[in-house]
Order: structure tokens, then sequence, then C-alpha cells
């Protein structure tokens, strides 16, 4: 490089000058910017669906609902009827609030049950997909393993195997130190959803990592640890997310599945799995009770598939714009 | 500028004579499931402070792993051997927490793309300053203030502003003025740039390698460019190693490479460099063939396949890298038997005949003839006596 004798620093600028010129010219970040698309206004109305069901199940306890519990007298109300504006059902209890506390159970049930799936097995497939190597050949068995059984078999297991043997024969007693059914339930599907979101993390790091800012990270004399935390877990990050809220609908599905079974969230207290059970084989058909849940958790999944879908592809716009 | 060239010169004066990076016999292998592939084979290599090698070949020749394996940059399942002796410290052998702190600090890389060597989702400030952290005991004010330093003396404007961005949303050529960034931000002794303009417009291309020059000479850094470009390492290259297949199979200081190329891909290479004083629609000289495969080296030389002048012996037994005779210049090594410009290859009694039409390569029809595989780079033996070419046999 010695062969050019004096090139003087000044000259830079005006390099410089043109080359800012040139990037005005082209296509400008702010176009990029704008280009880019929301999350649409489907998006914005599932999302506000989501905030109102959680705000409710959440303030539950705080709003005049009568106890979802409570057992009336007299005959069944039919919906709009006073004070029971979705009616009660075949135990005169109300429905609405049995829809709102059972929002209560079946969020917990999704979200807990995705929160261990994506802190354990995000963090598994994080480290398999970073690490690779024998670390990987050992939790991608690991997962497999786990899948090669029948989700809903495994699911049914686990709970079984964690639920207290005492209320298998009486009827729900609240056994102080022994697990909730909820939770009981959030660590049976979480430990299903583990494998299953470990795998996809994985997947998304591998990529990730062979990107050539690893490599540059790694040139710049960073460590592995901080490489994969700051580096390459930001950029799996936005996929997991959207990833992550298509797992919680199918989690409150999955509990909707255990109740059919027998296995839910234990009666009297609701979820809409139990009460779509428990509603299912009346003779007499109360189809408020029956259908509210059903419409209940087909706009919840139905809000929380379409965001996910929503946020992936605001992701995935970002990732092909480089 | 001055904040970020920290402890260059922290070296005891006993290293005076030995040059800043000294590699010996060094060969890189890649165990793959069934044979190994040899991806750098027996490189011998030394540079000073302020010097700038170009390490030329085409894709494949082992040129990008070179410089990796110098820096030990190389994945687990590669196997060094050999000697690297960076400021006198053998690095080889060194422990992952050596390299770490000579990485970044002494040694940095500026890589090929800027699209994928910075990371989408990272504030450009903050991807400056995660080496300063790493390697510099430095407050948080003075992070910055060296970022923004960085970022001005590689010619970005408003870098106060800049370090708040992401990448995407610079052009290319300011996205590489990043990269060169964050390479100096610790202020290395000693630069690799892989290919540091293959991935920029033709107009940027000038700019970053005046940039790495003006860099340079500012800090006095040694600077290893890589590049399939004889034409960017012309000028801007004090040394010269061609790689090919692995090995460098010539190596000389430039102005001798320029003037006197002894290996015939060398000579190839420059050949497929295309002239704007050439009249239009001249057909562009291409080197026929592919180079060998890595898993199972021919024997002999590497390149006798592909090569013109290729003769029984270059099939047969591999030439060393050596130079030495009378009408080589000082420092000039080639691994070729038969050199450019020294050996008049012999005549074998199957090429006699053809001798008259060798004579005469202008004529299409005839070269096709005595090379089938190669249409393309007819019009291209240029020496008198030479043997013609018998690739095809070989491919």
């Amino acid at each position: 490089m010695s062969a050019l004798p004096e090139a003087p620093t000044a000259p830079r600028s005006e390099g410089d000058a043109t080359e800012a010129a040139v990037d005005a010219d082209g296509p400008p970040p702010a176009n990029a910017e704008a280009s880019r698309p929301g999350i649409g206004v489907g998006g914005w109305i599932a999302a506000s669906w989501l905030i109102f069901v959680v705000a409710v199940a959440f303030l539950a306890p705080l709003l005049p609902f009568d106890s979802p519990t409570a057992r009336g007298s007299g005959p069944r109300l039919p919906l709009f009827t006073d004070g029971h504006i979705l009616g009660t059902d075949s135990s005169q209890r109300d429905v609405l609030a049995r829809l709102v506390f059972g929002a209560r159970a079946s969020l917990i049930v999704g979200f807990g049950a995705v929160a261990i799936g994506m802190v354990v097995g995000g963090s598994l497939g994080l480290i398999a997909g970073f690490r690779r190597g024998k670390v990987d050949t050992a939790l991608s068995s690991l997962f497999d393993i786990l899948l090669a059984f029948p989700q809903l078999v495994l699911a049914l297991s686990l709970v079984t195997f964690l639920r207290p043997p005492a209320s298998s024969d009486a009827s729900a007693p609240d056994t102080g130190a022994s697990l909730t059914s909820i939770q009981i339930l959030v660590i049976a599907i979480g430990i299903v959803a583990i494998p299953l979101l470990a795998r996809i993390t994985r997947a998304t790091t591998l990529s990730w990592s062979q990107r050539e800012f690893v490599l540059a990270a790694r040139a710049q004399g960073a460590k592995g640890g901080r490489i994969m935390i700051r580096e390459v877990l930001p950029n799996v990050l936005p996929a997991m997310f959207s990833i992550a809220l298509l797992s919680v609908g199918i989690a409150i599905i999955a509990e909707g599945g255990l109740s059919l079974l027998g296995v839910g969230v234990e009666p009297p207290d609701p979820s809409w799995g139990n009460m779509i059970t428990e509603n299912r084989n009346v003779r007499s058909a109360p189809l408020n009770a029956l259908f509210t849940p059903i419409i209940a958790l087909f706009l919840t999944v139905m809000a929380l598939n379409y965001l996910g879908d929503a946020i992936r592809r605001k992701f995935d716009v970002r990732e092909s714009a480089l | 500028m001055s904040t970020a060239t920290s402890d260059l010169t922290a070296t005891g004066a006993g290293h005076d004579e030995e040059p800043l990076l000294v590699v010996e016999d060094l060969s890189t292998t890649f165990s793959t499931g069934g044979a190994d592939i040899r991806a750098v084979e027996q490189v011998d290599l030394s540079l000073e402070r302020g010097r700038t090698l170009g390490i030329v070949g085409e894709s494949g020749s082992g040129k990008s792993v070179l410089s990796r394996s110098i820096m030990g940059l190389v994945p687990k399942y590669a196997t060094r051997t050999g000697s690297v002796r960076f400021d006198g410290r053998e690095m080889i052998d060194a422990d992952t927490d050596v390299l770490r702190e000579v990485w970044g600090a002494e040694m940095a890389m500026v890589f090929q793309d800027p699209m994928t060597a910075l990371n989408p989702v990272q504030r450009i400030g903050h991807q400056i300053m995660e080496s300063i952290k790493e390697h510099l005991d430095y407050s948080k004010t003075q992070r910055q203030e060296t970022a923004i330093a960085l970022l001005r003396s590689v010619g970005i404007p408003e870098p106060e502003r800049r370090l708040k961005q992401y990448p995407q949303e610079l052009s290319g050529g300011m996205r590489q003025r990043v990269v060169i960034a964050i390479a100096l931000a610790c202020g290395p002794g000693l630069l690799f740039a892989d290919e540091p303009t293959t991935a920029l417009d033709v107009t940027v291309q000038a700019q970053i390698l005046d940039l790495l020059e003006t860099q340079q000479r500012e800090r006095n850094m040694a600077v290893v460019l890589v590049t399939h470009d004889l034409g960017v390492v012309a000028t801007r290259a004090d040394e010269i190693a061609v790689m090919y297949a692995g090995r460098i199979v010539e190596q000389a200081p430039t102005e001798v490479l320029f003037r006197e190329m002894r290996h015939p891909y060398t000579e190839a290479l420059l050949k497929s460099i295309p002239r704007l004083d050439l009249p239009s629609h001249t057909r562009l000289a291409a080197i026929g063939g592919r180079p060998p495969d890595l898993m199972h080296p021919p024997a002999g030389c590497r390149f006798a396949s592909r090569c013109d002048y290729a003769q029984d012996r270059c099939r047969e037994e591999e030439p060393p890298l050596s130079g030495g005779d009378e009408r080589d210049s000082e420092g000039h090594l080639y691994r070729c038997w038969y050199p450019v410009g020294i050996s008049r290859p012999q005549t074998t009694v199957d090429t006699v005949v053809e001798e008259t039409h060798v004579r005469s390569p202008d004529d299409p029809q005839v070269s096709e003839a005595l090379d089938g595989s190669a249409s393309d780079r007819h019009g291209t033996s240029s020496r008198d006596g030479d043997a013609p070419a018998s690739a095809a046999e070989d491919a």
C-alpha cells in the first residue's frame, strides 16, 4: 500500500459527500420503514380482543360477577335474563361468571404452559443450535424421544402422575401443599411443549449462528456465551414470540382436550374446556352454556393465531429487506 | 484517533528482528466424515508492521481459510499444524482464552459482506462499543467518544446519529465502513481484510480500499488483503502470494510479480482480467476446468490439469516452492517445474507434430482441436515452443 505516495486525507470528505449523495438518491431507509407492513387492521382487532379477554380474566375477582360455582335455585335461565345476561347452566350457575373465570383458568394454562416451554425448551434449543456438536446431538435426541410419545397421551400420563392420589377418589379436596389442578396442567402441557419449542428454537438458532456477524463477533474477541445471548438470541426472539402466541392457542385447546378426558381443570371450577365438556351431554342442551365457551375459545385461539402470523410476517419482511 | 490506538507498542524490543507475523509450514485440514480436506498446506509467510500482503486466488483456493487459520478462527473440526508467530508469540496451540484476548485487540478481520457481517438487531453504536468494552478499560462516555471518533475516521458523516441506527438503515458502502470501524476499534496491529470489496458496488470499492490504506498508514498496521482480483492488490500490496488449491504457488514483491510472473496460474489469472484497451468483443481468457478435489489432491503439480504448459513431470512430481534462478529477483518463489520466462519445456514426440499449429494460436479451430474442453480459451498460449495443453485428458 506504500505504492501511492501521498493520498492526503482531505479528499476523503469529498468522496464521502458523493457517497452520501448516492445514499440519498438510492432507496431511502425512511421509505423502507414506511412500506414495512404493520400488523394490519386484523392484527389490531385480534390484539384488542386478546387484551380485552386478558384484562377481564385478570380483573375478574374485582368485577361484579356472581360466583362461578354458586348454584342457584329454580329453573335454568335463558340468555339475556336480567342479572344473568348469558343465562345459567343446568346447575343454575351464572354462565357469564363461569365464562370469565373459565377464561382465567384457560389463559393461565395457555400462557403458563407456553412460558415453561419457552424458557426450558427455548434455552435448550438455543444451546443446542449454538453449540452444535455433541451437545446438539444429546439435546436433539432428548427432544426426539419426547416427541415420539403421542402428545395427548404424554400430557395425560403427566397429569395422572402429578395429580395427588387423594383427589382421584375424593371430589377435589384442596390439599394446601400439593399442586392445584391448574398448576398440574401448566406443568404437564408445558413439558409437552418443551421439545416442540426447543426444536423450532434450535432450527432458528442454527441459521442465525451461521451468519457472518457471529463469526465477526468472535473475531472481535467476544465470548461464546455472550455471542449466544447478545448476538444470536435477539435475532431468534421475534420468531419465537410469534410461535409462542400460536402455541398459547394450542395449549388452551389442549386443556380443553384434557377436560374432555376428565383430567382438565377440576370441576366445579370452570375452564372453557370443562364448561364445554360438562354441557355437551345434557339432553336438554343448554345451548348458552355450551356455545358461549366454544365461541370464546374459537375467537381467542383465532386471535392468537392471527396475531402470531401477523407478527411473523412483520419480522420476515424485515429479514428479507436485509 | 489516539484513543483507540492503545498498546500497539507495548511489546518488548526483543522482537525487533522478527516480523510482526511469521507463518511457517501452516496446514489446515478439515475432518469430514470421509476423507480429510486439506484446505491449506505448507504455507510460509511473514509480514512486517505497516506492510500489506495480498493473498490472491480463485474461489476455493483456500485464501479465506488461510487468513482464518492464521487468526485461529477455524471451526472445531479443523486441525492446524505448523507455526504462527504473532508479535513473538506462538499462536497455533494457544488457548481460546488467550486467542480471545488477541482477537479484536491485536488482530482483527474485515469481512466480505457488510450485509451479513453486522447484526441486524443491534444498533451500530452497540456493535462498535462491544469489543471496546471487551478489551479496553473505558468508561461509557469514553467508549461512546471512541465510537464516534472511529465512525468519523472511516468517513461516516453525522457519526453521533449513526450510533443509534440499525445496519439496514445504511447503504452497503457505509456498512462496510462500519465493519472497518469495528475491526479498528481496539487498534489492532494486524488487520485481515477478507475480500473487503467483493460485495460492494464498483464505485464504492476504490473508496473502501483507499480508506483501508489511509487507516493502515495512520496506525502503522500490517494488512493481509485477501482477494480474487489481482487488480485490487496490484497497487495496494507490498507483497503478493498467489494461492491455488490450498498452496501458495507464487510469492513475490508486487512489482517483481507483475514484471516477471513465473507460474502459469498467475499468468492465467492476469489474463482473465478484462482489459479496456482490447477491442470490443475480444473473448475473455478464462481458465478452463476446475480446481482439483482437495479430498483427493492429484499427484504432481495441482495446476497441471488446467495448465497450458503441463508436461509429464508436472503430473507426477510436485514442484517445491522455490526460486533462485539467476533471472529471478530476490524473494521471488514459485511452484513450477517449467516457469514462465525461464524454462523452455522439452518437446515430447507427440507434440512435435502439432508444434506448428501451436504457433498459430489465433486460429480458433486449431486450438480447439488441440484442447477439446477449452473452446473458451483459445489464443492463450503465448510462449514459443511450448507444448500444447492436454487439460482435457486429465480433467
